[in-house]
């Protein structure tokens, strides 16, 4: 029971980190971004490669992948999705939806389209067990980077400059571009940064949700489920949000395997339906 | 009170003229069932032409004309789909006519009790919620593999004759003439629909749905009505596929599927209702043409032409498309009006 509680919790970080990103971007340029999937696939490959065949320590290669996705978001903002944010909704499904199917065929093409694996290092094989409660030391350790970030995002938010920034822009865009406030060049920073958010929750999760070329199209429905349901207004939504979302599909899986998924998509229907702002949105923001 | 009639009498003249048929889409439908003779050796091609046609007509319903993004109609395709399947696997109905009417009553009523979910919240809420119902029946139907056959798909369906006398043949000449006489119906009743009074009122609610709620257009029901309409079209779509290949997989419930369905809708234009028709025929060619060089990563090169597409701007594509229009039909009107000497009023570009 508390073994699945606290699967249920790496689980939800784990997605909380890969979809923060999203919210920030959908919240701040109200940008329906379905490829952001696709970031968090070339972390976990960029590590798989950077582990796997170049032999770069497994704490080494987080990092890394980080940087790499940050990189490769910033470098696409700039280039391909600044044009779109300004078009109609159905302009942006259509493009992110054709770059998510670029990068499913492309990876495919490059990588195989078989299952990979990042090799983890012994020591973070095996379980713990405390007070009969088996945690695996691999979950532990996401619970801990996860909480470590959250936190400092949530630091990041609400004490630096920068921070003050983004909360100003995402609130109501018109009147921080009219104070001075470079909303551009805020959202590219964002973007870039969730992005590699992604990267690094693909590549930390590789072991967990499993990574092949199909991943952006499979957990798509996931982050957007995150967004959706935690709102956008805020970090604490969408991290109670995939919290719950984490504890709902281990335990939905474990108790009702029969139903599978389907538990998850029931809840997200009824809480939109119920809600349609999100379940933690401050009402009426704008 | 007499000016009310006569703007009634406006709108009806209005409607009458829009609703003529221009001898353009009178040459479209004479080459469409032309193929059947012209083409004898591409049946199968083109009848999942067809298909996607009258699936792509569904999503342009809803999405050119009410201006409701949709990520699911899958649902509707697929749900159908299994129902057309199992109806026939079991012998409860083998008929293929009636089976299909009764597909698309049954996608309607799907298309009926969803419909009040996606009157709630902004594009992103509505692409989530059909989104979320059609993956959702994939899981069900994943998961209830005794019946469906799960990941198999459903085998041993076996269809009836058409109207008892005309067996689906193995070149599938019948079927795809079936599939043909299906989409044209469906494109008269949508026709119908588009050019009357409620279509109208359906592209003031796509317009600004707030204003059209203040002069007076119940802008709920009009959304609830043509969303059960279009999903009456996915389903007969998705019982077409299933009656002419004798099988259903979970591959119906696929967000590819929707995804594609988007793709052909944005080559073919949305919001004239031949966009469906003309995006499936190039889009299904295209995607022939493309698999047949690389079988496995012909998806890269739609994803590329989607993203193209925005880029490029749809706007300029679609322009592009309506000069093209207005220039073939202003031609024929001339050759009408000459040859005819009838002097009728010049048809205006759709």
């Amino acid at each position: 029971m508390l073994t699945i509680l606290f699967d249920g919790i790496a689980y939800g970080m784990l997605l909380f980190v890969l979809a923060c990103g999203l919210s920030v971007t959908l919240g701040l340029m109200n940008f329906i971004n379905l490829a952001h999937g696709a970031f968090a696939m070339a972390g976990g490959y960029c590590s798989v490669i950077l582990v796997n065949r170049m032999g770069v320590p497994f704490a080494l290669g987080l990092p890394i992948a980080f940087l790499v996705t940050a990189l490769l978001g910033g470098v696409f903002e700039r280039t391909l999705y600044v044009h779109v944010y300004a078009r109609s909704h159905l302009d942006q499904v259509l493009f992110t939806i054709g770059l998510v199917f670029m990068s499913v065929a492309g990876v495919d093409y490059v990588m195989g389209s078989s299952q990979q694996f990042v090799r983890i290092p012994e020591a973070l094989q095996g379980q713990f067990n405390v007070f009969g409660i088996g945690m695996g030391k691999y979950r532990l350790l996401i619970i801990v980077i996860c909480g470590l970030l959250t936190i400092a995002l949530q630091l990041m938010l609400s004490k630096t400059r920068f921070g003050s920034r983004l909360r100003a822009a995402v609130d109501d865009q018109r009147v921080a571009r009219g104070l001075g406030i470079n909303v551009g060049a805020v959202f590219g920073i964002t973007f870039a940064f969730g992005s590699g958010l992604a990267g690094l929750g693909g590549a930390l999760g590789a072991e967990i949700l499993g990574l092949d070329p199909t991943f952006p199209l499979k957990y798509m429905i996931y982050f957007l489920i995150v967004v959706t349901v935690g709102g956008t207004s805020s970090i604490t939504g969408p991290f109670l949000a995939s919290i719950l979302l984490g504890i709902g599909d281990v335990a939905g899986k474990y108790y009702v395997p029969k139903l599978g998924a389907f538990v998850i998509y029931a809840i997200m229907i009824v809480v939109l339906i119920l809600r349609p702002q999100g379940l933690f949105a401050r009402s009426a923001a704008r | 009170m007499t000016a009310v009639a006569a703007l009634s009498e406006d709108v009806s003249t209005y409607l009458a003229r829009r609703a003529r048929w221009s001898p353009l889409e009178i040459a479209f439908w004479v080459f469409a069932f032309a193929t059947i003779w012209l083409f004898p050796g591409k049946y199968l091609i083109l009848k999942d032409t067809a298909i996607l046609a009258l699936f792509a007509l569904s999503l342009d319903l809803i999405l050119g004309f009410a201006g409701i993004l949709s990520l699911g109609q899958a649902a509707f395709f697929g749900f159908a789909g299994y129902f057309t399947g199992l109806a026939a696997k079991y012998g409860v109905i083998n008929e293929p006519v009636v089976a299909l009417v009764l597909a698309g009553v049954v996608a309607a009523t799907l298309g009926f009790v969803t419909s009040f979910l996606v009157l709630r919240g902004s594009d992103l809420t509505r692409l989530m919620v059909t989104l979320g119902v059609s993956l959702m029946l994939g899981e069900v139907a994943n998961r209830y593999s005794d019946i469906t056959g799960g990941a198999d798909g459903l085998q041993g369906v076996t269809i009836a004759p058409i109207l008892g006398v005309f067996r689906f043949d193995l070149y599938g000449h019948n079927g795809y003439v079936y599939c043909l006489i299906v989409l044209f119906v469906c494109f008269v009743i949508a026709r119908r629909i588009v050019y009357s009074p409620f279509g109208l009122s359906l592209r003031a609610v796509k317009g600004n749905s707030l204003r059209a709620s203040a002069v007076g257009i119940p802008v709920n029901g009009r959304l609830v009505a043509i969303y059960t309409v279009s999903a009456a079209f996915a389903g007969m779509a998705g019982a077409l596929l299933t009656q002419t290949t004798a099988f259903c997989s979970l591959d119906v419930f696929s967000i590819d599927r929707s995804a594609d369905l988007l793709l052909v809708l944005i080559i073919g234009g949305t919001g004239y209702l031949y966009g469906g028709l003309i995006g499936a025929v190039i889009y299904r060619f295209m995607q022939d043409y493309i698999s047949t060089l690389t079988p496995q990563y012909w998806q890269f090169w739609i994803g590329l032409m989607l993203v193209g597409i925005v880029l490029v701007g749809r706007e300029r594509i679609g322009g592009w498309n309506e000069a093209l229009r207005a220039a073939i039909s202003r031609f024929f009107a001339r050759f009408v009006s000459r040859s005819a000497t009838l002097g009728a009023a010049a048809p205006d570009g759709g």
